[in-house]
């Protein structure tokens, strides 16, 4: 995480980030719905988050406690902090409080929270990281048991028992000896008035009977149905449409621009400046305000702007591509520091040197970027909106209109995809901004161009490697120097280019790896174009690097790359079971038939543990086909297996796009890829069979689940190329066809 | 702007509109039917497909006057109680992670299994290329359209091929 300790306030660190998502504390009592949603159409929420909630719930519920909510009907609501994005925790996390309050999943309503304050500090109703679980697996399971405890405080108060002689099951609380029930809508207004126990007895994972199992996701039937509300869903009375025209070479500034011809348009209603904001980059556009988004689209295309580049029309990537191997040999700064590298290197027997390169990629979201904003009298505002964080919303929205947070109300509905993209929430203060200004609820939707040439983008970075081996084949020595970008550069203007910067860094010291002598540097340079978090962030460039290297290790040493890996796990740790487990999964040492080749890799981060084992083919006309991955994810402790290898499926799919497919690439200040047409994206005939294994053997640590899956497939696909071919992939993307 | 008349899931609809407006957007903004995606704008990604006909098309980019005297079918169409055979298979086998682009993925599996109803992973592959899912749904995908495939060609009941959730 990011060694920089002073963050733009806009662009809190990924590291408080992480810190928030890890420690947040809970807040937990019992609260009591109001009654009147008996007759608001409440019951079919549970599929809808924010979009169709009664707008007064969160209001009246305010002196109640957030997460458990049961009206008189014993109606049970559950209080989601974490958006859904795909990563399934909608169902995972309301399930860790359902566990402990004895209730089945299917019988609650589950709404998303949006931001507010009594759901916890920045960054705890936000999705990144892999955090949702690893932050909150005891504090909500604390929640759940909690609201368990008061209920059956309540109800052997009033029948006057010990309350050790009562149960809760099926929510209902039950008097063992006698035999008698009140449920827990009959004892909801009684617990809430009870005292919140601080240390509530969490149930033995023994008689769990949702954590751990694979339990079908609430949110699937809606999915399949239509009914599901995104962000791009959002509708209310009067809203107008805005398409916005920002300059496609970034950074240019706006000097005039024409709206005749835009406002000719039948349905385009107006024409006004918008400022696009992101950190320290401020980015000027003109918005087209329609009564329907195709108007809007074609006022857009009828605009006259003048640009002033400010010179950023001659940025192209194969300079800057240039300027980053011309860093080579910078010393840059020193990030892990483990013995003594440069003399082990020297006195070296066998010295290895290559130079990796990845590409600046997109995230894509199958959604493209939207947000509703309604500014009301009295400067409130509300907003609906497909976002990584509805606390992020309201953080942003209230600074950019100088408002306070309270004056901002955030409904979350489910997310077309995240991958980190909306954890910038620069489409919502677009949206926010402009309903100010034409006092209408408006609606901005980015065209996927916009989507796919203005960023933020996932860094390129490019790794010097230096490793040395002893007489006998062992690695001795390993160097990993990152020469990028940086993320926190882009985005903040307290920067600190003397420190190391650990999110450009990140993973590079924290494999398990035995190596005596291991040196990690960091050489920066400067973008204007702005970078942000991508799934796994760092490690989805590094790792290939850093796993494709220590295979060119393992074949210098004449050694096999699992056993050369095994060799140097000699300790009892994760990454060692992990390997352990993936040989024996992948039926490592089992001979593959001529044409074919495998390759492994493994990525310790701070989101989590995996490996995997790729298969692949020489194809009779050329080139290679990915036949198959195996993955072993360690987790410590799983919520819902199903859920977890549909991540890893998917992560798995995400990292073979941006080892294989086109990348973003810029000529002439622009974005040379517009759309899906060139920047190609995996499409079913390319998806490899996936076979993964969880590792859930209990302990102290839950590792993550959303992003591990994907920074080991570079590797261990190049690895694969090697090995079937003997040709060594050093730099991404390369096309599968071609090799 | 004209009237254009269409008729989307069986339900007769005269719309004000410029006959040049996409589908999809007369769909989504002008009817009120979200369940179709906008995910490109150019026909490259699917999560807009529709059927006219019966046949699938990208509404994103098929003018709505086009579509005029045509039966459309949206993801809000193709059962009431969202029980249709792909529907169910795509629940069983939990399918959609983030679920943006499955309407399109069902309407393009549904023309699929209505022209060749047991489809080969060869057939799956060519009518299903064009629809993106960027969550890697994928491989599910595939075994939905085979277990809906079983679940349609065969009477009353038949066990299942594909594995089950928790099975894989």
């Amino acid at each position: 995480m990011s060694h920089n300790p002073k963050q733009s306030e806009s662009n809190p660190s990924r590291r408080a980030f992480l810190r928030a998502a890890g420690l947040t504390g809970a807040t937990f009592a019992l609260g009591l719905s109001n009654t009147d949603l008996l007759a608001s159409p409440v019951h079919n929420l549970s599929t809808q988050p924010g979009l169709a909630q009664p707008e007064t719930l969160l209001a009246e519920s305010a002196e109640l406690t957030p997460y458990v909510l049961i009206d008189k009907s014993g109606q049970i609501t559950l209080m989601n902090p974490r958006p859904e994005i795909g990563q399934g925790t909608f169902q995972s996390v309301p399930a860790l409080i359902a566990e402990e309050l004895e209730v089945p999943l299917d019988k609650v309503i589950i709404r998303q929270t949006g931001g507010e304050k009594k759901y916890g500090g920045m960054w705890s109703q936000a999705v990144g990281g892999s955090g949702s679980i690893r932050g909150g697996y005891t504090q909500m399971r604390k929640v759940g048991a909690s609201a368990r405890e008061m209920l059956i405080k309540a109800a052997s108060d009033q029948w006057n028992v010990p309350a050790d002689e009562c149960y809760a099951d099926n929510a209902t609380v039950v008097h063992k000896p006698s035999g008698k029930k009140l449920t827990y809508g009959q004892l909801a207004e009684t617990a809430a008035k009870l005292p919140v126990p601080k240390e509530p007895k969490l149930k033995d994972p023994k008689q769990f009977t949702m954590l751990g199992k694979s339990i079908p996701r609430p949110d699937v039937p809606p999915k399949v149905n239509g009914q599901a509300k995104f962000g791009m869903d959002a509708k209310v009375a009067g809203m107008l449409y805005a398409s916005i025209e920002r300059c496609p070479v970034l950074g240019s500034k706006l000097v005039s621009f024409d709206a005749a011809q835009a406002l000719k348009v039948k349905g385009v209603q107006k024409a006004v400046k918008v400022e696009r904001i992101m950190g320290k980059n401020h980015y000027e556009g003109v918005a087209v305000l329609a009564d329907n988004y195709w108007a809007a689209l074609q006022g857009r295309k009828a605009l006259k702007i003048q640009w002033d580049h400010q010179h950023h029309d001659t940025f192209n990537s194969a300079d800057y591509e240039k300027s980053l191997r011309n860093l080579e040999k910078a010393d840059g700064v020193v990030g892990h520091n483990v013995g003594d590298f440069d003399k082990t290197f020297a006195e070296s027997p066998t010295r290895l040197e290559a130079f990796y390169e990845t590409p600046m990629v997109s995230h894509s979201p199958m959604e493209p970027m939207n947000a509703l904003a309604h500014y009301q009298p009295g400067d409130k505002i509300e907003l609906w909106v497909s976002t990584q964080g509805g606390d992020l919303v309201k953080d942003e929205v209230a600074k950019v209109l100088k408002v306070s947070p309270d004056n901002v109300t955030v409904h979350v509905l489910f997310n077309g995809g995240g991958f980190g993209r909306r954890l910038t929430q620069d489409f919502a203060t677009e949206a926010a901004l402009l309903s100010k200004t034409v006092g209408k609820p408006v609606k901005v939707v980015w065209t996927r161009e916009d989507d796919t040439s203005l960023g933020p983008f996932r860094p390129l970075t490019f790794s010097a490697m230096r490793g040395a081996l002893s007489a006998d084949g062992k690695a001795v020595a390993f160097q990993h120097k990152v020469i990028s970008p940086s993320i926190d550069a882009t985005m903040s203007e307290k920067y600190d280019k003397t420190k190391p910067d650990g999110t450009m860094l990140e993973g590079t010291g924290e494999q398990k790896y035995e190596i005596p002598n291991l040196s990690t540097r960091y050489v920066h340079s400067d973008i204007h174009i702005p970078l942000t978090y991508w799934r796994s962030v760092t490690s989805s460039t590094v790792a290939f690097a850093h796993e494709c290297f220590l295979d060119e290790m393992a074949h210098k040493a004449g050694k096999d790359p699992m056993a050369f890996r095994l060799s140097l796990l000699t300790k009892d740790t994760d990454a060692k079971r992990m390997m352990t487990k993936l040989k024996e999964v992948s039926g490592w040492d089992k001979p593959l038939p001529a044409g074919k080749g495998r390759g492994v890799a493994q990525w310790e981060f701070f989101a989590g543990l995996a490996g995997q084992v790729v298969e692949v083919s020489k194809n009779k006309s050329g080139g290679i086909t990915v036949d198959k991955v195996y993955c072993v994810i360690d987790l410590g402790t799983v919520v819902n297996p199903d859920t977890v290898k549909a991540q890893v499926e998917g992560a798995i799919a995400m990292a073979l796009t941006a080892a294989t497919k086109d990348g973003i690439t810029f000529a002439n200040g622009r974005t040379v890829q517009t759309n899906f047409d060139a920047n190609r994206m995996l499409r079913i005939h390319e998806m490899p069979e996936v076979e993964v294994h969880i590792l859930a053997e209990g302990g102290p640590t839950i590792k993550g689940v959303g992003e591990p899956g994907l920074p080991p497939l570079a590797p261990a696909l190049a690895n694969a190329v090697f090995a079937a071919t003997g040709k060594r992939i050093r730099t991404l993307p390369f096309d599968l066809e071609k090799v | 702007m004209a009237a254009v008349k269409l008729t989307i899931n069986n339900q007769a609809h005269t719309l004000d509109i410029d006959p040049q407006m996409p589908l999809l957007w007369a769909i989504r903004d002008v009817v009120g039917l979200t369940g179709t995606k906008f995910g490109c704008g150019i026909a490259q990604c699917g999560a807009c497909t529709v059927h006219l006909d019966g046949n699938p098309i990208r509404s994103c980019s098929f003018p709505v006057s086009a579509a005029a005297g045509h039966k459309i079918t949206t993801i809000e169409g193709i059962s009431k109680n969202g029980d249709h055979p792909v529907q169910k298979a795509w629940i069983e086998h939990q399918v959609p992670q983030c679920g943006y682009c499955q309407s399109g993925q069902i309407m393009s599996a549904l023309a699929l299994l209505k022209q060749t109803p047991k489809p080969t992973d060869a057939d799956i592959d060519a009518a299903m290329q064009g629809n993106i899912c960027r969550c890697g749904t994928y491989n599910r995908i595939r075994q939905a359209i085979h277990t809906a495939s079983a679940e349609m060609t065969s009477a009353p009941k038949l066990p299942k091929s594909a594995p089950k959730i928790g099975e894989r």
